[in-house]
């Protein structure tokens, strides 16, 4: 088995002792086929065992290993080393305050998420008596992209208006808000409509791309985020061109 | 243990550069002035019509020159970016679903193209130019 000694630059920062970020560059003996976390439980194990980094499944499906590696947001966990050259640069996710080296703070994340009710709101509630609520495939279909999403919030950091404009609900917690909204069992729209249709929900968003670039689950908020202005759009003119001015 | 989370400061007017794909939005945000350009031109060319013939001629006359040749190129360039960045991403926000399979977004961008196509070809036999 191939093996090679890479350099990685970490941003480290110690909330006891430091006053600003700084980068530590450290070299390790990988196996070939090691990703960019096979390296810094390398680093931990070996040579500095106060580096923090969050993780947990190895698999991409856990969401928490999400960090920076040369300027792009991506799970450490499934960024392969033979993929870079050179001194490879990690830094905690962007756009999220920094609470140890590479660990971010996601209280924000996680309060928007809140927000925007990411469970099913049956429309009527239903006797468990009664048995499954069956679904067809063709309804399936219509939120299952958008089920895949594993809150890993690299979307937050390649989003440039979330930046910007912290108060935006951004693109995860949106996006989820639709998958839901697309749910044939689901009757929770309009409680969600109050969030995602506000000032700081889906017309924050001006349509970069980026989240869906960097999305590891391929679900394409870019295009949840799309959808919903489209549907928030035909309520507004339902509201005030439809002579019951009603919503649906 | 204290906690005291770091913020990293962001920039409010370079961020564009930080990665190609963000160049890439602004390119596109930026063709709108450029089509804004066209249509105010438009605008100042029906205000000279209103004033009558000799104000049109008068008008259209002062537009000619290589200047006059190069931004209307650039607006044409810009203007053709902004429909084709937006039609390559109408499948996003409008998709079209058959059944349990989605239409491939090729189609709807291709449809887009067409239409584009077929306006573009009926304001030439309008306008008496084919």
């Amino acid at each position: 088995m191939k093996e090679r000694l890479v350099q990685i630059e970490i941003l480290r920062y110690n909330p006891e002792q430091d006053t600003e970020p700084y980068f530590q560059l450290y070299e390790v003996l990988c196996k070939e086929e090691w990703v960019v976390l096979d390296a810094l439980n390398a680093i931990k194990e070996t040579a500095d065992p106060t580096l923090s980094y969050r993780w947990s499944c190895h698999m991409a499906v856990c969401g928490s290993c999400g960090m920076m590696i040369n300027g792009e947001p991506k799970l450490s966990c499934h960024a392969f080393l033979r993929s870079y050259e050179g001194v490879i640069r990690v830094e905690p996710l962007v756009n999220f305050p920094i609470e140890r080296d590479l660990v971010t703070v996601a209280d924000d994340f996680l309060k928007k998420l809140k927000r925007v009710k990411p469970y099913l709101i049956p429309k009527e509630s239903e006797k468990i008596e009664k048995g499954p609520f069956p679904q067809t495939p063709a309804q399936l279909m219509k939120y299952r992209q958008f089920s895949m999403c594993i809150n890993c919030m690299l979307c937050y950091a390649a989003c440039p208006q979330y930046a910007l404009q912290p108060k935006f609900l951004g693109p995860a917690a949106i996006t989820l808000a639709h998958r839901y909204n697309q749910d044939s069992r689901d009757g929770g729209r309009a409680q969600r409509q109050e969030e995602i249709a506000s000032d700081e929900g889906v017309w924050e968003c001006s349509f970069v791309g980026a989240c869906s670039e960097v999305c590891p689950k391929a679900v394409d908020p870019a295009a949840a985020l799309q959808q919903v202005k489209v549907a928030s759009t035909l309520d507004w003119f339902k509201e005030h061109l439809l002579p019951q001015g009603e919503k649906t | 243990m204290s906690r005291r989370p770091f913020v990293r400061p962001v920039s409010k007017t370079g961020w564009y550069f930080q990665h190609p794909r963000y160049l890439r939005y602004m390119s596109r945000e930026i063709s709108c002035f450029f089509i804004g350009a066209f249509a105010l031109l438009m605008v100042l060319t029906l205000e000279r019509l209103g004033h009558g013939p000799a104000a049109y001629e008068a008008f259209l006359g002062a537009l000619e020159g290589p200047w006059m040749a190069f931004f209307l190129f650039l607006i044409f360039i810009f203007a053709v970016h902004n429909a084709s960045s937006w039609f390559n991403v109408t499948p996003k926000a409008l998709p079209v679903q058959m059944g349990e399979e989605f239409l491939a977004g090729k189609y709807i961008v291709l449809a887009h193209y067409l239409v584009w196509a077929l306006t573009t070809l009926g304001v030439l036999i309008f306008a008496g130019v084919i």
